[in-house]
Parts: C-alpha cells; structure tokens; sequence
C-alpha cells in the first residue's frame, strides 16, 4: 500500500470514528442506505487471491450511478460466437381484395392502359419474401374550376390551369401519372354550382385527352354529388371509373343506393370514404355491400397532413391491414390516401424564414413524406399533385419491392469525406 | 424466444399489484396500490412512483416487477446530466397496440477534417436548431463525431474541443481502437456512445468498452446472422450496454433496410428475443458515401429516408443535413408518431378565453379537431389577442374535412352560438370564420344573423387580420 493510499484510509478512519479498525478486523461490513459521491472509482481485485480483510464490501446497487468502470471478471471469449439469423415467416390467413381499375376495349371501355390495386397477403415490406403484388399506384389532380394552390404547386402547372383535358395529359406525359383524378368542384350548389351536364362533359374531354384510368371527384355535397356521378356513371359506361367518394352523408340523404346501383350498372367502382374511424368505415362498408359488390370497393380512411395528425392517418391504416389480414372482411379493400392534403400544412408552403429555407423543397418534401409514411401503412392509391413529390414515391415504392442486391460499400459513412 | 415472457398487453394490473407492497401508503399520489398498478400497466405512471418499492425491504419484489416490465427492447443511456438521452425500451411493433416511448434523438455529424472555427460553427448550428410546434420547442440531441483523417490525436483535438462547446451527448465514431481510445481519453466521464465494435475490432473495441464501460454500438452492416454472431459474444464478455447497426442502405438497396430494421424489431417484441432485444441505430447519413452528384440530391434521400427510418423502427438516428427543410419534417413526425396513439383525436367543443375579452373582443370560430385547435390555440396566443373562441363539435375534423364532409355547416354554427350563448359574450355581432370555410359565409349569416368575416386560410395569419381589419368598419 502506498502511502497516498495510507493517508485515504486514515482519512476514512477518521470520517468513520476511532475504533472502527477494530470493528473491521477480520469481517465484512456491509453498507446499506449510503450514497457515496466519488468522480471516478477504482477498485482493485486480486484475480484468484483473497481480498484484504479491511476492505468494505459496498453493495453493488450502491455504485450503479457512478461512472468509474463496473468490475468484470468474465474472460474474453477465444472466438466469435456463430449464431445464425432465421426470421420466422408466418402466413397471415386473409388477403386484400384485388381491384382492376379502368376499362379496356375488352371490358367495353376505351382505356389504353389500366391498374391493379390490393391483393397484399402480408404486411407491407415487412417480409422480403412476401412483397405486394402490385406496384402502388399514383394518380395526378385535375380542377374544372381555379382553386387557391401554394405557387410551388401552380408554377408546374400554371398554362394548363383553365383546361382540365390539357391538364390532365400534362400529368400523363410529363409527370408519369398512372391515373388522372377529374376534381368537379365547380358542381358546389354553394359556389358555382354548376350542371351535372358540364361535369359530365368535362370527364368526357379528359376521356379523350387521355387513355389512362380516371378517378372522378366529387364537391362534398351528398345530394349534387349523387346527381353527378349518375350521369357521369352512364356518359362512361364500361370505364371502370373509381367514384371519389360515397360517404355516410349519402346514406343519411338516402342517395347511397342509387349511386351505388348506377355504379354496379355501369361497371365502375367506388371509394368509402370516412373521417379516420374503424367504425364507422365498416357500417359504411356494410351499407355499400346492400347495393355493390364488396369486390369494387375501394376505401379512404382519411389523410391528414404531416404536423396536422399523420400519425393519426398511420396508425389507422396500420390498424385496418392487420384487422384485414387477420380475416375482417369488412376492412379487407384496398386503401387510398390524398396525399395533396399535405400541402394544407403551413410547413409545406409558407415562409419559415432563412434557417427553414428553401420553400420549393420543403412543399415537395412534405408530400414526400406524407406518401412515403402511408405507403409502409399499406396504401395502395395516391392521390398526388408535385411532380418531384410523384418520382420520390415512385423511387421508393419500386425500390422497396425490388431491392438490388447489397452493396455494403455503399453504407460506409464514418469516415468519408462530405 | 424467452419462455414465460409477457408483452405489454398482456400483462393485468393483477400481476403486478400482486407484487406491490400493498399497503395503500399512497406515496405515488394514488388513492391504492390497485390504482397505481393500473395505471403502470397502461404506461401513465412509472414503478419508480413506488419508493416503498426501492428500499432494502423489497429489493426482492423490485427485481421482479422490473423483470415483469422490462421492455422486449433494452433502454441504454447516453451522456450524463441534464442532457443524457434514453433509447430503445420499446414494448410493442405497432403504435396502435400501445405507445412508443423514447423518441429517437438526431446526432448531426461533425468530422475531423473540419477547421476548428467551423466546428465552433456548426456545434452551435446544432445546439441552436429550434423550431416552435402547437407551442412546443422541437430541437436536435446529439453530436457524432467522425474520425475522417483516422489520426487518434487529431480525433482526440476535436472531441476536446467539441467537449468545451457543448454538453450535448457525444457518439465517437472509427473502427480504429487506438482513435477511439484517444477520443475516449476526453471524454468517457461523459458516457459516450462508442460506434462501433464490427468483426474486424471485436476484441480490441470490446476492451475498450469494458475499460470506459460506455455504452457501445455493434455492428454488421447487411449480415444479420453475423450482428447476432457479435452480440452473443459480447453479452456472453459481460458486454450489455449494446445498441445496433444493422446497415443504413439507401438508393437502389433502400428496401434492405427497411426488411432488415423491421425483421429485427419484430424478432425482439413479437418473439422476445433477447438477442435483437437492443436499440436500433439508424445512419442516414450513409447517403453522403453514395457518390450522388448534388448536395441537395443528398439531403433529399437523406430526409425521406431519416422519416422512413423514424416510421420503422430506429431508435437513434445520424444524420449529416443541418439544414431546416431537410429537418423539419423529421423532428414534427418524430413528435407526432411517438404521441400516445390513445389520445383522443377531438377536443372538447364550447368557448375558449384567450386574455382579457370584453364585449367589444372578437368572436372566432373552429373546429374540435385536436391539432387543429392547438394549431389555432397557440397562434391567437403567439398574436397576444384577447378574444372569445368558439369550437365547434365537427366529430374530430379539422376545418377543410369538416366543411367537405358537411359536419361544419351554417346550421351547426347557428346551433353552437346558441348552445354556447355567443350572443351573450359580445355586444357586437361579427362572427370572424376560418378562411376554409369560406364558402359558408353567406349560408351562416343567413343562419346565424350574425355578420360574417373570412378569416385567414392559415391560423398563422390570425394576428394580422385582427391588427388589420378589428374592430370592423361599419357599413
């Protein structure tokens, strides 16, 4: 022992009273109820050899908070252990349905190209052995009337503003669009309020612009929205079109059935939609099946805006998938968000200042995000609107269904040079 | 897999009541010790609310309640003080099924190479980074620090000098023992984490880890048989203080990681295995070694990805992007995934006060939709106005979706007026309502006979429409 050593120990002595040398001679003293304070401790053990009898013996939970090293006794092992990794894979025992949007020639229709939505057996790319079937698909906003838009959304389509048919060959030709939603808000009874007639011929010149599959939206309103999508069900007979949406508020202005028959007539489809409720999806569900077949139904449980509740959006869709998967039948259709509703964030267009900047990207970034967090929930439909928004989600659905082999070069980030 | 281990949700207030003390002193502030247990199992209190449980008496019972509730994923701590950062301790795969805890912090990288003055630069860049979300402070954790120039004394400058800087929680990251031996030598009073042990450096990082006894990272980039390989050894060494990196792969190989993340969080919380049972490291800031040819190309994937990664799984994540586009949108959803999923969706609909109202203060109106409330509630008081706002039962639906889906109408706002006697609070009669509800602004006035004025599209403009345009000029 040094003498450094010694003059600690008779500082101890001399904290613990006279006598205690005594008391300790040859026994273990166990301290309990003490907090000792140390900015480092070392304690050294005799490997093999017996420990001095006046050492304390501290109990170890007294020292846990310390940061001095713990003593380890263990012996390094000589190898590597070899411990094989095999991710067990159990089948889910229902699938979602499998929906074919758009009307081919050979369906009596005039679609060039048509999509196929659903048809998942497994949690979305959570088992590389069970990838969705179907690659999702992504659908381009048209308006038939000007509505307010952030000037990061406008300046891509600002010539075509005023003419949805060009509008909507723009997001074919140019931004790679699978699908054109037809947005009638010009039909609002408290706005424009206009005829049925026109929206009709506006899906009719869109029809002809191009050949993709179309998505029809409505204004909100149960009853025009009822009256319009009738007419427009019968001018395209044979479309497939998907009717965007049939709501609750139908059932209750008793124009659910007659939509729902003119749909099944004609052969088109149609989107449930409901205000992020498990519930009330499936009564509306089971209210559609009295006139539809479950078989062309799609559903929208709702996308909020990241900052404004995505994660309310996440976890339904999370929610509804394993309830599907695991055999509810009621859930068990393929799903579609409106991701443009990410541009209703004020984080998404307006101006946060210098240490936020660049607006042009942070707009596109957050529809980004909004897209990329319900495509790992399992949506399978997106509505979108930014075209750098639109390849981001293509890029990353296509990679996340066919990854290419590893590259582990290509994750070496600690000491490169940035 | 563990036998006997319970998940979260399978757990009863029983089992762990049965445990407690039981002896209704009341210390945790419960009425009993059943009430307490409830609320443990539900995640609202913690067993550290018991100290009954924490003296020599029980030390038996604390054992197996801890036993009882250890997260299927480990909690390791980083740093010290009142900035050390807790990872991992997840209980459940899904958000739904119970909810998150520990939100991952975001380490920003600082590299060896950099001058000392733009290390000053960039530390404070970190520190400051700050952005005000329904009223609270959002910011970054954490600093990694790089061995680019693999020098160990150039490496030990830069965390001494980072060390004066900062107190933020410090990631020392080289294969190279001796470098991170260096760095160590600064700062181990600190609890760094060390990154990384791999196969190559296990006995030497293993060592070293044991020597400082910081917490340590392991890993096996895209060879998940070889990361468990690793993490037996080390736990069969006495080293359990472990966090995981699997590989961050990005571009063409992004789908690896994202399988690889999910394969590992799912082996721990669906089978409780103990092995992948530690906190995952996610490192966006892989991106930086792809060779992409412009820097924003770079933040761009490094932003989706970072959210793809706080989406599945990661617990602790590196990032290089400093820059306020590429962050924000992962700090607000890192907020909004790791909210407790059980919070209701609406708030209650009546009047809300902000300030001092008189009958001559303006009347707002919205809807109970949570955020949208908190959104509008820390708005009017960012703009200090005193005014009455009313908030409106749109069945938990923000504004745009209420007045879509016909749940804000004209005459829901004429019967919310009376029912919260709107008339009463005022002498005047202007009603101001949000800019997307515009389109109800002649239905409501017929309604409600009040005189209607659009507000701003966004609540942000709420301050200066009332500067602007209030009182009202008369017609």
């Amino acid at each position: 022992m040094s003498d450094a050593d010694k003059s600690d120990i008779s500082n101890l002595i001399k904290l613990f009273g006279p006598g205690i040398l005594e008391l300790l001679k040859g026994k273990q003293v166990e301290l309990e109820h003490v907090e000792i304070e140390l900015e480092e401790l070392e304690l050294y053990l005799p490997i093999g050899g017996t420990i001095a009898g006046s050492y304390p013996t501290i109990h170890s939970s007294v020292i846990q908070d310390t940061t001095g090293p713990e003593i380890r006794i263990r012996p390094r092992p000589e190898n590597l252990a070899d411990v094989p990794f095999n991710p067990s894979s159990i089948p889910y025992p229902a699938k979602i349905r499998e929906i074919k949007l758009g009307g081919a020639r050979s369906d009596g229709g005039t679609r060039g190209s048509t999509v196929t939505v659903g048809g998942s057996s497994s949690l979305p790319f959570h088992d590389p052995q069970s990838p969705p079937p179907h690659s999702p698909v992504i659908s381009l906003d048209v308006f038939d009337t000007p509505v307010p838009m952030p000037k990061a959304l406008k300046n891509h389509v600002k010539d075509v503003l005023d003419d949805p048919a060009d509008w909507a060959k723009m997001n074919v030709e140019q931004f790679g669009a699978d699908m054109v939603t037809v947005h009638l808000l010009s039909t609002d009874p408290l706005i424009q309020n206009r005829s049925v007639k026109d929206a009709s011929k506006t899906v009719e010149e869109v029809l002809q612009a191009v050949d993709v599959p179309l998505i029809i939206g409505g204004c909100g309103d149960p009853k025009k929205d009822a009256e319009t999508f009738i007419e427009i069900s019968e001018m395209a007979e044979g479309e497939r079109l998907l009717l965007n949406s049939v709501t609750t508020d139908m059932a209750d202005a008793k124009t659910l059935e007659p939509v729902c028959r003119a749909a099944d007539k004609c052969g088109h489809c149609l989107l449930g939609f409901t205000g992020l409720d498990l519930n009330s999806a499936k009564e509306l569900n089971r209210r559609i099946y009295q006139f539809f077949s479950p078989d062309r139904l799609l559903i929208d449980l709702t996308t909020v805006a990241l900052g404004y509740g995505l994660e309310y959006s996440f976890s339904i869709h999370e929610r509804a998938r394993t309830a599907a998967l695991m055999g509810d039948s009621e859930l068990s259709h393929p799903t579609l968000s409106a991701c443009t509703n990410a541009w209703s964030a004020r984080e998404a267009w307006m101006n946060l200042g210098p240490e936020f900047g660049r607006n042009e990207l942070r707009g596109p970034l957050w529809e980004s995000i909004g897209g990329i967090t319900l495509l790992l929930a399992g949506v399978d439909l997106f509505l979108m609107m930014h075209p750098l928004a639109v390849s981001t989600l293509r890029d990353v659905s296509t990679r996340l269904m066919n990854p290419k082999p590893l590259k582990p070069e290509m994750s070496e980030w600690v000491s490169v040079k940035i | 897999m563990k036998i006997g281990k319970k998940g979260i949700k399978e757990i009863s207030p029983i089992d762990v009541y049965k445990i407690l003390p039981r002896t209704n002193c009341g210390e945790c502030q419960e009425s009993n010790c059943m009430a307490f247990a409830t609320k443990v199992v539900n995640g609202e209190a913690v067993i550290e609310g018991c100290s009954p449980l924490y003296t020599p008496k029980y030390t038996k019972e604390l054992e197996k309640i801890q036993d009882l509730l250890a997260p299927p994923v480990k909690t390791i701590t980083i740093g010290t003080g009142k900035r050390k950062i807790a990872i991992g301790g997840k209980h459940v795969l899904f958000r739904h099924e119970f909810t998150y805890h520990n939100p991952p912090p975001i380490a920003i990288d600082i590299a060896d190479d950099t001058d000392p003055d733009k290390v000053a630069q960039r530390v404070r860049l970190i520190e400051d980074f700050s952005y005000t979300y329904i009223g609270r402070p959002l910011g970054l954790d954490a600093i990694a620090i790089r061995s680019v120039t693999k020098d160990p004394d150039i490496f030990r400058e830069i965390v001494h000098l980072v060390c004066e800087l900062s107190d933020l929680p410090l990631i020392l990251c080289s294969y190279d023992p001796e470098v991170l031996s260096a760095g160590l030598s600064e700062c181990a009073d600190r609890n760094p984490l060390i990154y990384a042990i791999n196969h190559n450096n296990w006995k030497e990082v293993g060592e070293i880890a044991l020597k400082y006894s910081c917490p340590v990272v392991v890993s096996s980039q895209g060879d998940l048989s070889l990361l468990r390989s690793l993490v037996t050894t080390m736990i069969k060494w006495g080293i359990d203080n472990l966090v995981l990196d699997p590989g961050t792969f990005h571009g063409e190989q992004i789908g690896h990681t994202i399988h690889q993340f999910s394969s590992i969080r799912k082996t721990a919380c669906s089978e409780f295995d103990p092995i992948f049972g530690f906190p995952l490291l996610g490192t966006p800031i892989s991106v930086w070694a792809g060779g992409e040819l412009s820097e924003d190309l770079n933040r761009w994937q490094e932003a989706y990805l970072t959210s793809m990664l706080i989406t599945r799984y990661a617990d602790l994540l590196i990032m290089h992007s400093i820059e306020g586009w590429a962050l924000l949108p992962q700090l607000i959803w890192r907020f909004g995934i790791y909210t407790d999923p059980r919070k209701p969706v609406s708030v209650d609909p009546g009047v809300r006060i902000f300030g001092s109202p008189d009958a001559q203060s303006p009347v707002l109106i919205t809807t109970n939709y949570a955020l949208t409330f908190f959104t509008v509630e820390s708005d009017i008081k960012a703009a200090k106005i005193d005014c009455y706002l009313i908030v409106i039962d749109t069945g938990g639906l923000s504004v745009e979706a209420a007045v879509a889906g016909r749940y804000l109408t004209a005459l829901k706002i004429a019967d919310s007026l009376n029912e919260f006697k709107a008339g009463d609070l005022v002498s005047h009669n202007y009603l101001i309502i949000p800019g997307l509800a515009a389109r109800l602004s002649g239905e409501t006035e017929e309604e409600t006979g009040w005189k209607v004025l659009v507000g701003p599209r966004d609540s942000s403009g709420i301050g200066q429409m009332i500067r602007e345009r209030w009182p009202p000029v008369e017609e």
